[in-house]
């Protein structure tokens, strides 16, 4: 089966997650495993500009679409934008959060505070960052 | 020396500041480079914190270096100074004054020599991005020329002086997390991204009791005693191999878990002791008695616990995110029958690390697999089940107060005790071996059973126990149960958590209206009243009674273990379905600040997971099992629920470091109960303050 990944095609022979081949079959360290219950965000990536979870998800479902992980957003205004408001602790959480940032600002691109929020409401930060990932993301906006 | 958990040993040699007193060879510490760059060398580790910045910013300045010139070089046990653990918010004091003086002192040699060879007198050489400059602005040496030489093959010297405070330019200022960029751009850099020629994944199968044996076991796993993990190539048929292996392995026995946790902490045996007396014991006439109750909390990292190890010619090396890789090495070494010398663990950061989880654990479930496939790397990697549930869990604690008062109404006594499991199960400290999976193998020791630290070194259970206030009798016991039927081990905070709420809630009681008059009249530290009234000014607090109704707004002050740094908080709270905190508000004083913004982030992450802990988090299990193994049945604060955040610093620059880490947590917890008080009319004893806990405290 085929997909496009980070904008070159991919070929995969199936039969893992998508999470289990873009981490051990195409060495991308981007999306992270945390549950694997499609519960905290970390694995999300861009299917066709959606953010998804990626865990729980086969790899056949990518057939025919793109997937964009957190390298293929690389470099993105968000980024600077959580560089500087120091928007990070551990940052494991950080990638799956940018990609849903991503997906948001593509189809509105001037969100209040309810829609970040509503965007990120699939992720989970333990480390308490989440007033400066707002930030951040307003930051971006503006 | 982890003053977290010994304190202060006088040994009769010349004190040096933090743990360059037990590791004095400057070499440990630091080292320079042809190039320009040095080599620091700290033992304690980024556990998400943001320390590895600070730290390369106190070395920047007293070696006069560029921040970008400095290098930080991961743990390594055998190389690196022995730190023990990187815990307690104590990073600081012990890991940054111990680089100050190392560096100081460093510049001080390499000053000497140059002046030596130069001709030039040392006081008339400046550093300047590490080129040691004459009077006429022309460089005589440089830290890069004298790399070469052993000059820090040397013992510190106590005769020493950092750059005094009002003369630092790189401390005290909020430089960027070196960190954050390539974490930013998901490069590798955690160890769950390590990716060694050969490696193996392996997945382990755990008892479903502590104490049950393994009796029909999949003839594709890996059994050592009642040890069941799968190996294998990817990690996709790794997890698979997992999930069949658990649904054939059958396990018999075990013991139960005390499904009704508050019976359970009451009559469970325990030994007693007296954490503090002051003051000489009277009856009052008006006697108030409050008990409070924490369940057990569980770490909920959002990464799992993960190693990687590799077995070769009897010899293990393991890389891991534990908190203390000397320990772990110790601990390892036990469990594995091995000289200490043969074991090697190198740190690799994890996801965030707020306590005592599974790092150590995991590298003993990579080792036992890797001693089966030897010559090849294996990495372990624990499942979000695992996660909530396997590693040790915050003690359950139930908080006694009895504050007896005379016919004024003044407090002429404050009795209190703290009850639960012991908050210290770390690796590396007891006779036998504290990881996980050690007590499964053949012949093994079983688990010790948790200890509290004297309160010297911070306490466990007793941690925050004796209030702040000036009362003319304290009275503090702490009884630790002797059976420990889930695993209890620190977690950010350990017994301040509930035992500042018990002070405060008693407190706010007893305030009759006055939270904040009643408390600094009770008050003799002025750097406590100091940030009381600045929480007070920055939330607005005195202007509470003008909110709508089912609002409320509370205070709490603690000081950190009555030697770190002091916080009050005021929490703003909405009683809607459930409790909802819309706003906290922060003053802190934590001494000398060497990144203020990193502090900031530091402390506004307390508050937040305090106000997690308050509203949602509790361990559930029955008798034959934990039930929280998910992120649905172990709920923590999400996006749309997490408060606006406030923080004021106090600056204080010429006053020790006193760590930001942890401070903020459990006087957050006692506000949000206070605002309890002013919301809904009742003050809650039970954690966490869900709609079922409420309910009760009318019954």
């Amino acid at each position: 089966m085929g997909f496009t990944l980070n904008g070159r095609p991919a070929e995969h022979p199936g039969g893992v997650t998508l999470l289990e081949a873009l981490r051990s079959d195409f060495a991308l360290s981007g999306p992270r495993f945390g549950c694997g219950q499609e519960q905290c965000g970390a694995c999300h990536v861009l299917l066709n500009g959606e953010s998804v979870p990626s865990c729980a998800l086969p790899v056949e479902a990518a057939e025919g679409r793109e997937v964009t992980t957190v390298e293929g957003l690389t470099p993105h205004p968000l980024q600077a934008a959580f560089e500087a408001e120091q928007a990070g602790q551990c940052g494991f959480c950080l990638s799956g959060i940018l990609v849903s940032a991503a997906a948001l600002l593509r189809r509105n691109p001037g969100p209040d505070e309810a829609a970040i929020r509503a965007a990120l409401e699939p992720h989970l930060c333990r480390c308490g960052v989440q007033n400066r990932i707002l930030r951040a993301v307003r930051r971006a906006v503006a | 020396m982890n003053l977290a958990f010994h304190g202060f040993a006088d040994d009769g040699k010349a004190r040096l500041p933090g743990s360059l007193h037990v590791n004095r060879r400057l070499s440990r510490w630091l080292a320079f480079h042809p190039d320009g760059t040095a080599t620091i060398r700290p033992g304690k580790v980024e556990l998400g914190q943001g320390i590895l910045t600070t730290l390369a910013q106190i070395a920047a300045e007293e070696l006069g270096l560029p921040l970008s010139s400095i290098r930080v070089a991961p743990t390594v046990t055998g190389e690196s100074p022995d730190e023990a653990v990187t815990s307690g918010s104590l990073s600081v004091q012990e890991c940054g004054m111990a680089l100050r003086h190392a560096c100081a002192d460093a510049r001080a040699l390499f000053l000497s020599v140059a002046a030596q060879s130069s001709g030039v007198p040392r006081e008339a050489l400046r550093v300047e991005a590490g080129s040691f400059l004459g009077p006429d602005g022309v460089e005589v040496s440089s830290y890069a020329a004298l790399s070469d030489r052993d000059l820090l093959d040397a013992e510190a010297s106590p005769d020493v002086s950092p750059i005094p405070a009002g003369a630092r330019r790189v401390a005290g200022t909020s430089a960027p997390r070196l960190d954050l960029p390539p974490k930013l751009r998901g490069e590798p850099r955690f160890l769950h991204d390590m990716r060694l020629p050969g490696m193996l994944h392996a997945r382990m199968i755990r008892p479903p009791r502590p104490g049950a044996r393994l009796v029909t076991v999949p003839d594709f796993a890996l059994r050592e005693g009642d040890f069941l993990a799968v190996v294998a190539a990817s990690e996709a048929e790794a997890t698979r191999m997992a999930e069949r292996a658990a649904r054939l392995a059958r396990w018999e026995g075990g013991i139960a878990f005390p499904a009704d946790w508050p019976r359970w902490l009451e009559d469970t045996p325990g030994e007693r002791s007296t954490v503090a007396e002051q003051g000489e014991a009277q009856d009052g006439t008006q006697v108030l008695r409050r008990v409070f109750w924490r369940p057990f909390i569980a770490h909920a990292s959002v990464g799992t616990c993960c190693a990687v190890a590799l077995w070769e010619a009897g010899a293990l090396r393991v890389w891991s995110h534990s908190q203390g890789p000397y320990n772990l090495r110790t601990d390892l070494a036990k469990a594995l029958r091995l000289p200490p010398e043969a074991v090697v663990v190198e740190h690799r950061e994890g996801a965030g690390c707020y306590g005592h989880n599974g790092a150590d654990d995991v590298a003993l479930d990579a080792a036992l697999c890797a001693r089966a496939h030897p010559g090849r790397p294996v990495r372990a990697l624990w499942t979000r089940a695992e996660e909530l549930a396997a590693a040790p869990l915050s003690p359950a604690m139930r908080v006694a107060v009895e504050v007896h008062r005379d016919g004024e109404g003044r407090i002429v006594s404050w009795r209190t005790e703290a009850r639960g499991n012991g908050h210290s199960g770390r690796p590396g400290r007891a006779k036998d071996p504290a990881l996980l999976s050690a007590p499964l193998l053949p012949g093994a020791a079983p688990m010790p059973v948790s200890i509290n630290p004297p309160l010297a070194g911070g306490g466990g259970v007793q941690r925050n126990l004796v209030p702040l206030y000036r009362l003319p009798h304290v009275k503090a016991e702490m009884v630790r149960l002797t059976e420990m039927p889930i695993r209890a081990s620190a977690l950010r905070g350990l017994g301040a958590l509930a035992n500042v709420w018990a002070i405060e809630s008693v407190m706010d009681e007893l305030a009759e209206g006055d939270p904040v008059g009643f408390r600094l009249r009770h008050l003799d530290d002025p750097r406590a009243a100091t940030v009381l009234r600045e929480a007070v000014a920055l939330s607005g607090f005195e202007n509470r009674h003008a909110l709508s109704e089912g609002e409320g707004m509370g205070i709490a002050l603690a000081r950190y273990k009555n030697t770190g740094a002091w916080c009050a908080v005021v929490a703003h709270i909405r009683a809607e379905e459930r409790l909802r905190c819309l706003a906290l508000h922060l003053a802190c004083d934590m001494g000398e600040v060497i990144n203020p913004d990193g502090a900031l982030n530091q402390l506004e992450g307390g508050a937040i997971h305090g106000t997690s802990i308050a509203l949602k988090e509790e361990a559930r299990f029955d008798e034959e099992c934990i039930l929280s193994t998910s992120w649905d049945t172990y709920p923590v604060l999400r996006f749309s629920e997490v408060p606006r955040v406030a923080v004021k610093l106090i600056a204080r620059p010429e006053e020790p470091p006193l760590g930001a880490g942890e401070p903020s947590v459990a006087p957050t917890i006692a506000a949000i109960a206070n605002a309890v008080h002013q919301a809904l009319g009742i003050r809650p004893t039970r954690l966490p303050f869900t709609p079922e806990n409420l309910a009760k405290e009318s019954d």
